[in-house]
């Protein structure tokens, strides 16, 4: 608490999350929060799937990456104390192009696999071949 | 007349195209943001791997499929480990910034020993599955799957190894400013990882069950 008397001042505020000083760092209460939010979206998709409680798997599926999404999300804001403001913006900046980087490769590689495995599936005769799309 | 004019006048302005003044760059100033973007290019690594995983996921090779491998119960208590280790690595960070040197090592020494246990926990679900025949030769999916959860597995162990340097280096010179840089890049390499970890148990472990 020498250089940085700043918790006390922002929790007054209820938000901690405005350091100017570059790097970022949390407060005990910020702690906690992330990890009790971590430990239900956790525990609720596993609990999806060992139980098996929705019938659908599709549903189940997509539930799960959701709640996956949700934790990413706490994890970077409450553990790793991302904000627009750390560096200048420049950490906000290189995550953007890093999410977009991996949004085209895992979507382009998933799409352009999926189609070659269905159109090349060794079971089809070259006649249905001349019929594909 | 207009000619004369577009010669700057040498005695009054002498144009310099470079900082005449280097800025000053307190030592470690960029350091944090050199580390974010290192983190940033390991997740590509991780991406590419989630990718491959994606692609080769279902090709079982007439070999077993994560339904018959996977125990969730195993993967769920692996996944509170490494949750409990963020945890108390974020309390390592509280008392470093606070100056507690003891209870900074305390801290650290403790998300070492959930880390080590995580690594264990991993150790023996590869070394079951490999004991069942599972091995990384057997079929695409288990490849993708022993690379992808393996070089998570790497990074942990490199983590701990880091964090048992750090324990040493602050035991030895206290929580000086370097060290204190130290520890939050270790922080935010900790963290990483528990995100991949999110996408790992996610992607391989409940959404291979419901497969």
């Amino acid at each position: 608490m020498t250089a940085h008397a700043e918790p006390h001042a922002d929790s007054r505020h209820g938000d901690s999350h405005h350091h100017d000083d570059g790097a970022a760092h949390g407060t005990r209460r910020d702690y906690m929060i992330g990890f009790g939010l971590s430990v239900l979206l956790t525990a609720i998709p596993f609990w999806l799937v060992m139980s098996g409680t929705i019938q659908s798997k599709q549903v189940t599926a997509f539930l799960v990456m959701g709640f996956a999404l949700a934790q990413i999300v706490v994890h970077m804001v409450y553990f790793l104390h991302m904000n627009s403001k750390s560096e200048g913006g420049w950490t906000v900046m290189a995550m953007i192009f890093t999410v977009v980087i991996i949004v085209i490769t895992l979507s382009g590689s998933l799409w352009v696999m999926y189609h070659l495995n269905t159109n090349m599936m060794p079971m089809m005769t070259p006649e249905a071949m001349k019929n594909m799309p | 007349m207009s000619s004369a004019n577009l010669i700057p006048d040498a005695d009054t302005a002498v144009p310099s195209f470079y900082l005449t003044d280097e800025p000053d760059h307190a030592e470690g100033g960029s350091t944090m943001l050199g580390f974010w973007i290192y983190l940033m290019s390991d997740c590509l690594i991780f991406a590419i791997l989630f990718a491959t995983y994606g692609v080769l996921g279902a090709n079982y090779a007439a070999g077993p499929s994560p339904k018959d491998l996977f125990e969730l119960p195993l993967v769920a208590l692996n996944t509170a480990m490494l949750l409990f280790s963020s945890i108390t690595y974020g309390f390592a960070m509280l008392s470093a910034q606070e100056g507690d040197k003891r209870a900074t090592l305390i801290w650290l020494a403790l998300t070492g020993l959930f880390g080590l246990s995580f690594l264990g926990i991993e150790l023996h679900e590869f070394h079951s599955l490999i004991h069942e025949g599972a091995t990384p030769q057997r079929s695409g999916f288990l490849s993708a799957f022993f690379t992808l959860v393996g070089t998570h597995g790497l990074h942990v162990t490199f983590g701990l190894v880091w964090l048992v340097t750090l324990m040493v280096q602050v035991g030895k010179y206290g929580l000086i400013a370097a060290n204190t840089r130290r520890l939050m890049c270790l922080s935010l390499f900790w963290h990483f990882l528990d995100v991949i970890w999110i996408g790992v148990f996610t992607f391989v472990y409940l959404l291979g069950m419901l497969r």
